[in-house]
């Protein structure tokens, strides 16, 4: 039993509330709570690396009657992605957030949200996968729209119906599943589900939970709401909702829901190959025509998390781990690019690609950084988008899907056309007249995105170096979690919970 | 113009029959409310309940007497206060609980089944959730109502 695994949920939950009650007496206090509440998870997720596989029984009920946490390989890759990216965003707001009003707020609501995301990768039970789901969800509606412009607003309310449609979605598969099995507890009801039979009823189910986070995640044709809402949230914002929201709460969920709980049936796996396949080409086309570096990155994003879970759609051990490695990488490329482009806003006042270029010789730190992240992404050797997307085109081939391999290349050719258009368009060519008295980022925004595009490079390395050792020790142990419930029916996850 | 003169003013709020009745209920309304927290625990009802209870009390208020004497007697920077107090205290109650080896472990005595003093952490769990949805009820419909108009005069 691992104490600290309540705590990834309480403490940023506390601090949430005691924040706001403290930044009546001083905003500045805000400041430091929030840096010290993000800094104090992150340790706690980075100890967690490589620690076994444990089970933590919530006020000492025991499963499958209380609420459990479960910590294992996917949970610990998970936390480590949430609490890096949330602590890197929470930096770089110190300044950012300067010109918005009511920054306590801002980090109230975002420590919600990142308790919410804690909360959905460590549950062990479904009905608090919704409750965790909800309060991250909510913090992020209200994000969203935090700059209440109309245009924020606006996209902060598509969002909302959006989003609580795919609540309902999941608790609609919820229910069903909790009235077939009679249980919530994960384990206990893919237990129940192993002895039994079939049924439309939760076949039903499987489609609700799947169109309840296809909906998360914005896979095509699910994506309506995030091209606007990911663009107009704040740069620190768009970075976690890009970078981590829809990975914990869309892919991370469905994965779990599918491969750990429901038994990962092949008519599922073909659906997310169909979903993955379908979102890496349409998010990628339309990426290429968007002026709007902010929107160019979010269809960028339905793009990448097509890469995700077509290759977690392929069902064998090399695409859990290349899904794994890209949803890794995904997370801190486009992270930092989304704090480049709030680097470039904060200083230029646009994110239109029309209005700027030549912001090379002005910013450089921004721009090497803006450069970094775009060749990680567009899978340039030696950077760790590279690796990925090999990975995840091997495993293909592997898999004897040939067509999605050749379809998955021309994708990455197609990411680095959009990506080589925003840099010719921002980085290079001529500046304007109007952006002649720019200046470079403050510190605090300028020690994030450097932070990030040091491990870009550094990951990328590492898997080059020691690509067997780096894998035993971030990716195998999630693969293993999810081919757990290929090959075994989960067996060893029941066994973590009901029998330990 | 001080709580006293502004209950009084005519022009605020509703009639003056409406203003008695509403000050006559208020105070059953909120014993009402305390006894489905206080007894949550063994009767149907609990802190949610309750909490909205309590908050119907002051809804009555507001809507009765005016947006100014609701403030007056509970303002937006207390209902906001409240929310955190009970919000912050229930994640307290959590970590306290691992000093028993468990978070949100029951580590109070647990009494005997059906009387008031029962069920340990339970009956405080349920008085930081009332407090809790009462404020944060409160402080949204004081969002939706006063605020708005305070713009809206403004704009004229």
């Amino acid at each position: 039993m691992n104490h600290t695994l309540p705590l990834l949920v309480g403490i940023p939950l506390g601090m949430a509330v005691l924040t706001l009650m403290l930044s009546k007496a001083s905003a500045r206090i805000a400041d430091i709570t929030a840096f010290l509440t993000t800094l104090v998870t992150a340790g706690i997720a980075f100890t967690l690396v490589g620690a076994p596989v444990s089970t933590y029984w919530m006020g000492g009920w025991f499963p499958p009657f209380g609420i459990s946490l479960v910590f294992d390989g996917l949970t610990s890759i998970m936390l480590l992605i949430v609490n890096l990216v949330a602590f890197l965003a929470i930096i770089y707001s110190l300044s950012y957030m300067e010109k918005y009003t009511a920054k306590p707020k801002f980090y109230s609501l975002f420590l919600l949200m990142v308790a919410g995301m804690n909360g959905v990768v460590l549950s062990g039970d479904l009905f608090n996968l919704f409750v965790f789901l909800e309060i991250a969800s909510i913090a992020s509606y209200a994000l969203v729209g935090f700059g209440v412009e109309h245009q924020e607003l606006e996209a902060s309310f598509k969002y909302l119906i959006l989003g609580t449609f795919a609540s309902t979605m999941v608790l609609l598969g919820i229910g069903i599943t909790y009235s077939m099995t009679g249980s919530l507890n994960m384990a206990d009801v893919a237990n129940t589900l192993k002895g039994m039979p079939s049924t439309t009823s939760m076949a039903f189910a499987a489609g609700a939970f799947i169109m309840g986070f296809s909906l998360k995640s914005g896979l095509v044709p699910f994506h309506a709401w995030l091209p606007d809402a990911h663009p107009s949230a704040p740069a620190p914002i768009s970075a976690m909702l890009s970078g981590v929201l829809i990975k914990a709460l869309g892919v991370y969920a469905m994965a779990r829901v599918m491969f750990n709980v429901l038994g990962a049936a092949p008519i599922y796996m073909d659906i997310m190959l169909a979903l993955g396949a379908l979102s890496m080409v349409v998010g990628g086309l339309l990426a290429v025509g968007q002026w709007d570096m902010k929107r160019m990155f979010a269809y960028s994003s339905i793009s990448q998390v097509g890469y995700i879970v077509l290759a977690l759609g392929l069902g064998t051990h090399l695409g859990m781990i290349a899904a794994i490695f890209h949803l890794l990488n995904h997370s801190i490329f486009k992270s930092l690019l989304f704090l480049s482009t709030g680097s470039i806003e904060h200083a230029t006042g646009t994110k239109n690609l029309r209005k700027l270029g030549g912001l090379g010789q002005k910013m450089p730190v921004t721009a090497t950084t803006t450069t970094i992240g775009a060749l990680s992404i567009s899978g340039v050797p030696p950077f760790n988008g590279f690796f990925s997307k090999l990975l995840i085109i091997l495993a293909c081939a592997q898999a004897g899907q040939w067509f999605l391999a050749a379809l998955a290349t021309a994708v990455s050719v197609v990411t680095l056309v959009y990506f080589l258009k925003a840099m010719r368009f921002s980085l290079f060519g001529e500046l304007p007249k109007a952006l002649k008295n720019i200046k470079e980022v403050p510190f605090p925004m300028a020690f994030s995105v450097i932070t990030l595009a040091v491990i870009c490079l550094g990951v990328g390395i590492a898997y080059l170096v020691a690509g067997p050792a780096f894998t035993e020790i971030f990716l195998q142990p999630a693969a293993d979690a999810l081919m757990d419930g290929i090959r075994n029916g989960s067996s060893s996850y029941i066994n973590a919970v009901l029998g330990g | 113009m001080d709580l006293k003169e502004l209950s009084r003013d005519e022009s605020r709020g509703m009639t003056l029959i409406v203003k008695t009745i509403s000050r006559l209920i208020m105070s059953f309304v909120i014993l009402f409310g305390c006894f489905i927290i206080i007894y949550g625990h063994i009767t149907p009802g609990g802190g949610f309940a309750g909490g909205i209870i309590l908050t119907i009390a002051y809804v009555l208020l507001l809507l009765a007497f005016g947006g100014k004497v609701a403030m007056a007697k509970l303002s937006n920077f207390w209902a906001s206060m409240w929310d955190n107090i009970g919000a912050l205290s229930f994640v307290v109650i959590g970590f306290l609980g691992m000093t028993g080896g468990y978070f949100f472990l029951n580590f109070l005595d647990h009494g005997s089944p059906g009387h008031l003093v029962s069920a340990g952490m339970i009956p405080l769990c349920n008085i930081f959730i009332a407090l809790k949805v009462g404020a944060a009820l409160y402080a949204i419909f004081i969002g939706l109502s006063v605020y708005g108009r305070i713009v809206t005069e403004e704009e004229k």
